[in-house]
């Protein structure tokens, strides 16, 4: 398999070299060739940077990258074959979706009727026939998002950038773009290589992630890996808000001195009589499908998902905690 | 529980204004727009008007007296050669002053938009707005003595040795003359340089409006610098562009002072009004002439729209 995308120790810093503040620091990471590849992390943690050092917006202040195998430290972005999806998706208000999406052919000089017969199979793929000549402006957030697409897929890109693609979009249309873009990935065969802060979007829609975490990656793995084993403490708790448990804790959980993770869904909620593992409820937050009840355990806050139908017990009442002891999982990290 | 009332009380002539202003929204909009709009329609398109009123009159040959009928006679009298020619000489200036205003102003206006941040932000604005603080007068006064014979500018180009380029440019049939202070090329210099914060300015808004992430977008697609200036950049400052044009482009068309100081004295519209109507006292000649610029702005915004230049508004 051939890697799209290759950071080599990549580090990018901002302000004087005697205090940098680094957005990227030592990064490796290998992208694979048509993969559906997220960066995930919280805001600052040198997500965009990585994003922005493959288009070429930003240049790294040391190691290399390298797309499909060639070495783009000094070639400027519009040398890049790949392409990229704004976050305000950018598209040129004084020109209508056909110009838009005809743009990055037109800088190529591609003859008119070529590049607008391309143009409209683009809006096609990206279900917007018929709306060429339309201003941006007459457009809802959705259809903007389309055009943005189909703008930066009509150059054919060997790897296509979306920032923070569903960000600005509410919450049914986002879902149904989900399914779309997978869709539209696995039928170009385009590494995609996205930026989120959503864990869930990153993990329903990725081949592979990579957690960010502070201008390092925390870990990189498929979704289930990730979810599953997180390496740290910060990916335990970021994706998938897990229950961190110190490695006192995780003794009386009956594990080793070590940190750990255990996942809400695993734990029941079981009558407090006799069992070691018993708490005092704190809050109980209803969340439709289930309820997140907050026990305080050893003067830890452990949450439990407890599915809708169950009766969930009153603040201040006392639980015990079961789990199925394969659950936990016992992290490298001290 | 707090024993707070649900409505509370009314605190005296401040809240009983906002509260019929809030129920009558329409009544605050009129009572702060009546004055102004008084102002604008009476004294400003009334005296406007009054102005068109006039060039419809014509004056008699012999006594010197306006005869108030209409008659387009006293716009015929514009295409008498000398006339054409005073319109033809401004049209030419107002437009070289625009487009030398547009090619000086725009670097400044880019710079100040896309990179000048927090301190070089309060620097841009005092340097394109201190020369706007001192007397107009003075400052075309001391061009003169920039741009006459002994001056530092024909000075330093002998000190450095340039006098041939200076003197090949005061040889140039129509833009040239004795010394700068006394040619077409000493004017269009000094209209650039007063009118020139009238062009940054609003083209400076326009790009400021232009997010970093179009430009990158663009070079993004493919775009080399080149192309994105010209396919992104201009037309986005356009409108910035065009509403800096039309004060330098009518500024310049109606000013009658720098003509008289800088130049060859040969005359403007500007200076033409303002003889015709004080020496001459011939108003409706005047207003006739006065009219010109405001056709030619007509025409001029009504080619840019078809142009698309608003596109980006």
């Amino acid at each position: 398999m051939t890697a799209a995308v290759e950071f080599i120790g990549v580090s990018r810093h901002f302000g004087p070299a005697s205090a940098p503040v680094k957005a990227v620091d030592g990064v490796d990471l290998t992208i694979a060739e048509g993969s559906f590849f997220a960066m995930l992390g919280p805001s600052g943690s040198g997500k965009t940077t990585c994003l922005r050092l493959i288009s070429g917006f930003e240049k790294p202040t040391g190691g290399a990258i390298r797309i499909f195998g060639q070495d783009v430290s000094n070639v400027p972005p519009n040398r890049r074959n790949v392409n990229t999806v704004f976050q305000d998706y950018a598209l040129f208000p004084h020109m209508n979706v056909r110009d838009n999406v005809a743009y990055g052919l037109m800088v190529k000089g591609v003859d008119r009727r070529t590049r607008e017969a391309r143009a409209e199979d683009m809006l096609a793929l990206v279900k917007l026939d018929g709306y060429g000549d339309r201003k941006p402006a007459q457009l809802s957030g959705g259809q903007r998002q389309r055009v943005a697409l189909a703008r930066a897929l009509v150059n054919e890109p060997k790897v296509l950038l979306l920032d923070e693609p569903l960000g600005a979009l509410d919450l049914k249309l986002r879902e149904a773009m989900q399914d779309e873009l997978k869709a539209l990935q696995m039928r170009l065969g385009i590494t995609f290589v996205f930026v989120t802060h959503d864990q869930s979007e990153a993990l329903s829609m990725a081949d592979s992630l990579a957690v960010f975490n502070e201008g390092r990656i925390a870990q990189i793995g498929t979704p289930a890996q990730v979810y599953a084993q997180p390496r740290t403490r910060f990916v335990a708790d970021f994706v998938g808000s897990s229950n961190v448990l110190s490695p006192d804790v995780t003794r009386a959980f009956g594990g080793p001195s070590k940190w750990s993770s255990l996942r809400p869904e695993t734990l029941r909620l079981v009558p407090a009589d006799g069992l070691a593992l018993a708490g005092t409820v704190t809050t109980i937050r209803y969340l439709g499908a289930n309820s997140r009840v907050s026990v305080n355990l050893l003067g830890t806050e452990v949450a439990a998902l407890l599915p809708a139908g169950q009766t969930a017990p009153e603040p201040g009442a006392t639980v015990g905690l079961s789990f199925d002891p394969t659950a936990l999982h016992v992290m490298d990290e001290a | 529980m707090t024993s707070a009332p649900a409505i509370l009380p009314e605190r005296g002539i401040a809240d009983r204004l906002t509260a019929i202003f809030w129920r009558h929204p329409r009544l605050l909009l009129f009572v702060l727009l009546t004055p102004p709009l008084l102002w604008l329609g009476v004294v400003y398109l009334g005296s406007l008007l009054a102005l068109l009123l006039q060039s419809f009159y014509s004056i008699d040959d012999f006594s010197g007296v306006v005869k108030e009928e209409f008659t387009l006679k006293t716009y015929a009298e514009l295409f008498r050669a000398q006339n054409l020619d005073i319109i033809l000489r401004t049209l030419l200036m107002s437009a070289a002053v625009t487009i030398g205003c547009a090619i000086i102003a725009f670097p400044i206006a880019y710079f100040a938009a896309r990179f000048a941040r927090g301190r070089w932000k309060a620097v841009f604005y005092l340097g394109v707005m201190l020369p706007l603080w001192s007397s107009y007068l003075v400052k075309v006064y001391a061009w003169k003595l920039i741009l006459a014979k002994e001056g530092i500018i024909t000075w330093a180009a002998e000190g450095v040795g340039l006098s041939m380029i200076l003197n090949a440019i005061l040889a140039i049939p129509g833009i040239g003359g004795n010394s700068l202070s006394t040619s077409p090329m000493g004017t269009f210099i000094v209209f650039v340089y007063v009118w020139l914060p009238y062009m940054i300015l609003p083209m400076q808004a326009s790009l400021e409006r232009v997010p970093n992430s179009m430009l990158e977008a663009s070079a993004d697609l493919g775009a080399s610098k080149a192309q994105t200036f010209r396919t992104v950049i201009l037309p986005l400052a356009m409108p910035g562009m065009i509403a800096g044009s039309i004060f330098t482009f009518s500024l310049t068309m109606g000013d009658y002072i720098i003509p008289q100081i800088v130049g060859t004295s040969a005359r403007f519209i500007g200076l033409a009004v303002y003889q015709l109507q004080g020496t001459a006292g011939n108003i409706p000649l005047a207003a006739a002439f006065a009219v010109v610029p405001i056709i030619i702005m007509l025409i001029y915004l009504t080619i840019a729209k078809r142009k698309g230049a608003f596109d980006a508004l």
